[in-house]
């Protein structure tokens, strides 16, 4: 219970930190219009409504993933620079409990990038936002937040323990969006990818949204999406794990 | 700093539950051969592997509501040996307790039963006010729901910061930021409180508030290990001393035992304008001469110089001296800062 409320607290304060970064800021503004634009001129000559509602939360969906991306894998980076990861990993918690406001944060931020998507859409280019089924819209939101962050927290330990990996993150943005079938349906990539696909948290979010979006069941999506995402949690928890005691060895939750 | 909010210490845990009670030992930290290597990679193209031994085994055990001092010179291993006690740094060789559990293998314990305070202005949430970094770490540092608000409250009074909590820690100077430091390391009452140069860049008046506290915590029974370049405030303070150089423990002991280090002698104090390195090596030979050291206070220099009682270098020193501007010449009886500089010198 104690821990849920830290969770929470921490996940705030974190989205809050994050969201007065100048950078961030410029970012929130930029990117979901560009991003609403993308999605309207690839799917303009697309056959209804339908379809732009569909690029606009899977472009939205972008957005999302491209914060997480860049947050949560730089998340132990940063807390290093700003001198803060000493005096979080000294409480008496285990290092997920630590960590996972941080990259729970960067997905919070990123959901507004798709909110804010789907607003440019709708003041621009007049898209109609017609959910299909709002409840379970705002259910798989949540649902993709909480999965993102737990898969956040996977990319931050990993990246953490394998020395440089902060440049193998970039280069993940366009494959993940492409094979997550965020911009096109996964059944027109090849076949190799689907079971890529499969496993990652953000397929089945985006599917749960698409879903929402212009029908289908929704709540499979949803609850696949959390379960990848248990995983990854329990994995990016043992790589904490790992990480931590061996920052202790090497002298490497401080810069000096 | 309110000096009556000095007695919003810890109360001691009853002794039945402390484990080291248990244990039998009435030590808040122990610690027996403890040694640290740090190995780092240098040059870029052809790197290089190089070891720094920054602590060489190091025996120290603390009594409960001790006040133990931590001095030595720059590098000498007094921030190694404190991230080894507490937690951050795992030991080359060697063990520690703290509160009676081992510092490796009880972390967790450990942790919850310790704060740390370090020195300068890094390792706050910047963009947040100093309020939420205060609400953040209470919720980190697991301080219950309910008692969070109040001890939020007293911490901001303690520290004089009542008032600018709202606003972002940015916008805070460095003393403020240093204040925040502390309010955060004390927020969860830790029975041992790590203090690595808690005064740096702190006013002189918020200086001896801060000392206040400080003893005002120790009065109430929280252990704490405390480093400062400040030997007055070392003095002042401190129940006992450590003067550590080299990685090793030089000197031990009471402030009264270490200053007698350096009985016997008298301390020369001139007020020079650029002195110049051959005269510097020239006073060391002087007859009677024990100990000389300068000190840059910008323009001017303070050169000490230590003798023994019973012969007197003024003389001999002047006629070393002769041709540099000289400003005010004094004698006086020696301080803990003359016994430390004796003790670093020595090592
Ligand atoms: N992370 C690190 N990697 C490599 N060497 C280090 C590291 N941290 C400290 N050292 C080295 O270890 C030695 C002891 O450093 P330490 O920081 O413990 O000294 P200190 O007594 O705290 O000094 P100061 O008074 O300047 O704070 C120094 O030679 C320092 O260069
Ligand atoms: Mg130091």
């Amino acid at each position: 219970m104690t821990t849920l409320r830290m969770l929470a607290i921490g996940t705030l304060l974190h989205a809050k930190h994050l969201s007065r970064s100048p950078f961030e800021v410029a970012m929130a503004l930029i990117v979901p219009l560009v991003q609403a634009t993308l999605a309207v001129h690839l799917f303009r000559s697309g056959d209804g409504s339908h379809r732009l509602i569909e690029a606009a939360v899977g472009a939205g969906l972008m957005g999302i993933w491209a914060s997480v991306l860049t947050g949560s894998g730089g998340a132990i980076q940063n807390q290093r620079w700003q001198g803060t990861l000493e005096m979080i990993m000294l409480a008496p918690r285990r290092p997920v409990t630590v960590i996972l406001p941080i990259t729970a944060a960067t997905a919070v931020t990123g959901m507004y990038a798709l909110l804010a998507t789907l607003a440019w859409g709708r003041i621009v280019y007049g898209i109609r936002i017609e959910l299909a089924h709002p409840a379970a819209f705002l259910a798989a939101a949540v649902a993709c937040v909480l999965g993102l962050g737990m898969f956040g927290l996977l990319l931050a330990s990993t990246f953490v323990l394998l020395r440089n990996a902060n440049a193998l993150a970039n280069p993940l943005d366009y494959p993940i969006w492409l094979l997550s079938g965020m911009l096109v349906p996964i059944t027109v990539l090849p076949s190799w990818t689907l079971p890529v696909a499969a496993v990652l948290p953000t397929t089945w979010g985006a599917r749960a949204l698409r879903e929402a979006t212009v029908g289908g069941p929704v709540w499979p999506s949803i609850g696949i999406c959390l379960a990848i995402g248990a995983v990854c949690l329990v994995v990016g928890g043992y790589c904490l794990t790992v990480f931590e005691r061996r920052a202790r060895v090497t002298a490497t939750l401080a810069l000096s | 700093m309110d000096s009556e909010h000095t007695l919003t210490a810890p109360s001691p845990p009853p002794p039945a539950l402390s484990p080291s009670t248990r244990a039998g030992s009435d030590f808040a930290i122990e610690a027996e051969g403890l040694s640290r290597t740090y190995r780092t990679r240098t040059g870029w193209l052809r790197p290089r592997l190089q070891t720094v031994d920054a602590v060489r085994g190091v025996d120290l055990s603390v009594r409960r509501g001790e006040l133990f001092g931590l001095l030595g010179p720059n590098g000498a291993g007094k921030t190694t040996t404190i991230k080894m006690l507490n937690t951050l740094l795992i030991p080359s060789a060697g063990t520690a307790r703290v509160g009676g559990y081992d510092v490796v293998t009880q972390t967790r314990e450990v942790r919850r039963r310790i704060g740390y305070v370090f020195g300068g202005d890094r390792g706050l949430y910047d963009r947040l006010s100093g309020l939420d970094n205060l609400r953040y770490f209470a919720e980190l540092y697991a301080v219950p729901a309910r008692e969070q608000k109040r001890r939020i409250a007293e911490l901001l009074e303690l520290v004089g910061l009542r008032g600018r909590e709202g606003e972002r820690v940015e916008g805070y100077s460095r003393g403020m930021r240093q204040r925040l430091h502390i309010a955060r390391g004390l927020l969860h009452r830790p029975e041992v409180l790590f203090l690595d140069e808690p005064s740096i860049g702190v006013d002189p008046v918020a200086a001896r508030e801060l000392r206040r506290t400080v003893a005002g915590l120790a009065a109430n029974g929280t252990t704490i290990v405390l480093t400062t370049h400040y030997m007055a405030e070392a003095d002042e303070l401190c129940d006992r001393i450590a003067v550590i150089a080299g990685g090793r423990i030089q000197a031990l002991g009471t402030p009264a035992e270490l200053r007698r280090r350096a009985d016997g002698r008298r301390v020369l104090e001139i007020e020079a304008y650029g002195v110049p390195d051959a005269a510097l090596a020239a006073l060391r030979e002087l007859p009677g001469v024990r100990e000389t050291a300068v000190e840059a206070r910008g323009t001017q220099q303070l050169l000490t110089v230590q003798s023994d009682t019973d012969v007197d270098v003024q003389g001999d020193v002047l006629r070393e001296l002769s041709g540099i501007r000289l400003g005010r010449v004094t004698s006086r009886e020696p301080t803990l800062e003359d016994a430390y500089v004796a003790i670093v010198n020595a090592s």
